[in-house]
């Protein structure tokens, strides 16, 4: 079982980020995943984040107690969720815009997800390109399946560029031999 | 008769249990939602307003709570499948028109995705406390059904089920959900429409020279007028007698209550749906309901593991009540745990059944959020240790309650 947050601002994706490795994992990886998102006056511009839990066999209990993997793409949402992450449990940050604390250097990955994302030409699709990094890194969803539940997720005039997002992370993430 | 493909969005989703719900009424024939939008139960309007028009249905966001009952019953009496959608303070609201549907007999399902209360609340988080509102909310004498799902999949499902009571019953169905369940995304399966059974509406069908509004059948349920076919039809929230006029002076004027009852407590049998898992030898029960029965069920397995028997009792419908369940439970196990967003509602309905015969855990929670899962195995430990006799309702302490009230909690950034 992996218990994820994704944690960030309002307008990075967060929630779409769940709903994305959730779908992929219960419509095409055939497991389990339930997604919360957080709502709250913070849910509108502030931090943002939403929670996910994926699982061999149905959810019970629907929350991230304990996290095994932090996905962190604003300072905020690392420092607010940092205390959360198991002790082993690993930590995907973009890099430019998350400094995290020195220990826990064993299992934390870091990316230039949005530099990335302008890169290709359009700082949204920053959160796709942490996707492709965060498959990579972790065992929860396969490639196929995200590349399955992307296109589902997004308009469609905009599924070769998250495609392509994808890809970026995701060669990125399979190339780094070492974590940051 | 099966459902109408138009109306039925077949495939497989990931999609929250209010879009969910929403999906399932417009599956099961609902052709008129009237709202106003409320967290946490705005998203199960919005998903039905979306796909509504292409369906031939309607929803309106009308001006408030009273207006949006009020125009349900309506519609009902129109001669479409009718609900509304709402939480918190708008469920209070709606009360005294709910009275009145069940009154009227009137078929319409009420999605009430519960929120922490009382007032406004916690209008974001989860919360289990409208349980006996939903019952006895409104003033008088009458039944409902209550269902509680426990997930986005359930969400649709026992939308579908609650249309379905509501026309074979024609009584008010609450489908009485909570925030995390309406807020938690998980994969939905919707499946074709010719696998979707659904009840149609009793229409009236002899002469209208013989037609009485309130003359029930052999099941103790009156066929309904449907509007256009020319039958005089008088419908008043005043008692009245079989032809809908006002019970006079020299009738007997409680008489008519009596069925309104007796529809769904004689036909509890066909209403009931439980969920019982390994009660034939156990010594402590767990009875839950909605999202508490989902993390009641990790509870269960830690104090499994620990040797205890334990069954695993879920309420899937919460009204009527299952009395003679309960009572049949109560004289074989020790205890009972009863694990409820809330102080204790449903809790009070157990205690009654066992009649001293067992004891009974309350595991309370006081909103905001969903019971840890070691409070409900340490409870059911707690029931186990336990002669076999009664102390009343024991109330549990949980882990929280006991760091906040002994002053070991603080508030974190």
């Amino acid at each position: 079982m992996f218990e994820i947050r994704f944690a960030g601002y309002g307008g990075q994706g967060i929630i779409r980020s769940g709903i994305i490795v959730g779908k992929a994992a219960s419509i095409y990886d055939n497991k389990f995943a339930t997604m919360n998102q957080s709502f709250g006056p913070e849910a509108r511009g502030g931090a943002c984040s939403s929670q996910l839990v994926v699982a061999e066999t149905k959810v019970l209990y629907p929350y991230v107690t304990k996290s095994d993997i932090l996905v962190a793409m604003s300072q905020a949402g690392y420092d607010k969720f940092e205390s959360e992450l198991k002790e082993n449990g690993i930590l995907l940050y973009d890099e430019d815009l998350v400094k995290p604390k020195s220990d826990r250097v064993n299992t934390t990955f870091a990316i230039p997800a949005t530099r990335f994302a302008e890169e290709l030409g359009i700082k949204i699709v920053a959160n796709v390109v942490m996707l492709g990094f965060f498959t990579a890194i972790t065992d929860v969803v396969s490639p196929e399946a995200m590349k399955k539940a992307i296109p589902d997720s997004v308009p469609e005039k905009a599924i070769p560029l998250n495609l392509k997002a994808f890809e970026k992370g995701y060669t990125y993430g399979k190339n780094l031999k070492k974590p940051a | 008769m099966k459902a109408d493909p138009k109306s039925v969005l077949t495939g497989v989703y990931y999609i929250d249990g209010d879009v969910a719900a929403g999906w399932g009424a417009l599956a099961a024939g609902c052709k008129f939602i009237a709202g106003y939008p409320i967290t946490p139960s705005t998203e199960a309007a919005e998903a039905f307003a979306r796909v509504a028009p292409k369906a031939g249905a309607i929803f309106i966001q009308m001006e408030d709570e009273l207006a949006s009952i009020a125009a349900v019953l309506g519609a009902a009496w129109g001669g479409a499948k009718a609900m509304t959608i709402t939480s918190g303070p708008g469920y209070s609201l709606m009360m005294e028109t709910i009275g009145y549907g069940a009154m009227l007999e009137t078929p319409f399902v009420l999605l009430n995705v519960q929120r922490g209360g009382p007032s406004t609340g916690v209008p974001t988080k989860t919360g289990q406390a409208d349980m006996m509102q939903s019952r006895w909310g409104s003033h008088g004498d009458y039944e409902i059904i209550a269902i509680s799902p426990d997930s986005p999949q359930e969400m649709f499902d026992y939308t579908i089920k609650a249309f379905n009571l509501a026309e074979k019953y024609r009584c008010p169905v609450m489908i009485m959900a909570d925030e995390c369940v309406g807020h938690m995304t998980e994969k939905v399966v919707i499946p074709a429409a010719d696998e979707i059974e659904i009840e149609p509406r009793n229409f009236y069908k002899g002469s209208a020279e013989e037609y009485l509004p309130f003359k029930p059948g052999s099941d103790l349920i009156p066929q309904i007028a449907k509007a256009g076919d020319g039958l005089n039809l008088f419908i008043s929230g005043l008692a009245h007698n079989e032809k809908g006029y006002p019970v006079k002076k020299d009738e007997p004027r409680g008489i008519y209550l009596k069925r309104l009852i007796d529809k769904i407590q004689k036909n509890k049998d066909k209403i009931i749906e439980l969920k019982e898992e390994e009660t034939e030898n156990c010594e402590v029960v767990v009875v839950s309901y909605g999202i508490s029965s989902r993390v009641a069920i990790k509870g269960i397995d830690m104090a499994r593991e620990k040797g205890i028997k334990v069954g695993n009792l879920r309420l899937v419908t919460v009204w009527p009540f299952p009395d003679e369940k309960i009572r049949e439970l109560a004289n074989r196990v020790k205890a009972f745990v009863v694990p409820e967003i809330n102080y204790g509602q449903i809790v009070f309905e157990i205690e009654r059944c066992c009649d001293g015969k067992a004891n009974v855990v309350l595991v309370p929670h006081g909103g905001a959020g969903v019971h840890n899962p070691q409070d409900i195995c340490d409870a059911i430990e707690l029931g186990a240790q336990k002669e076999k006799k009664s102390e009343g309702i024991i109330e549990f302490k949980t882990r929280l309650e006991k760091l906040v009230f002994e002053g070991n909690w603080s508030a974190k950034e």
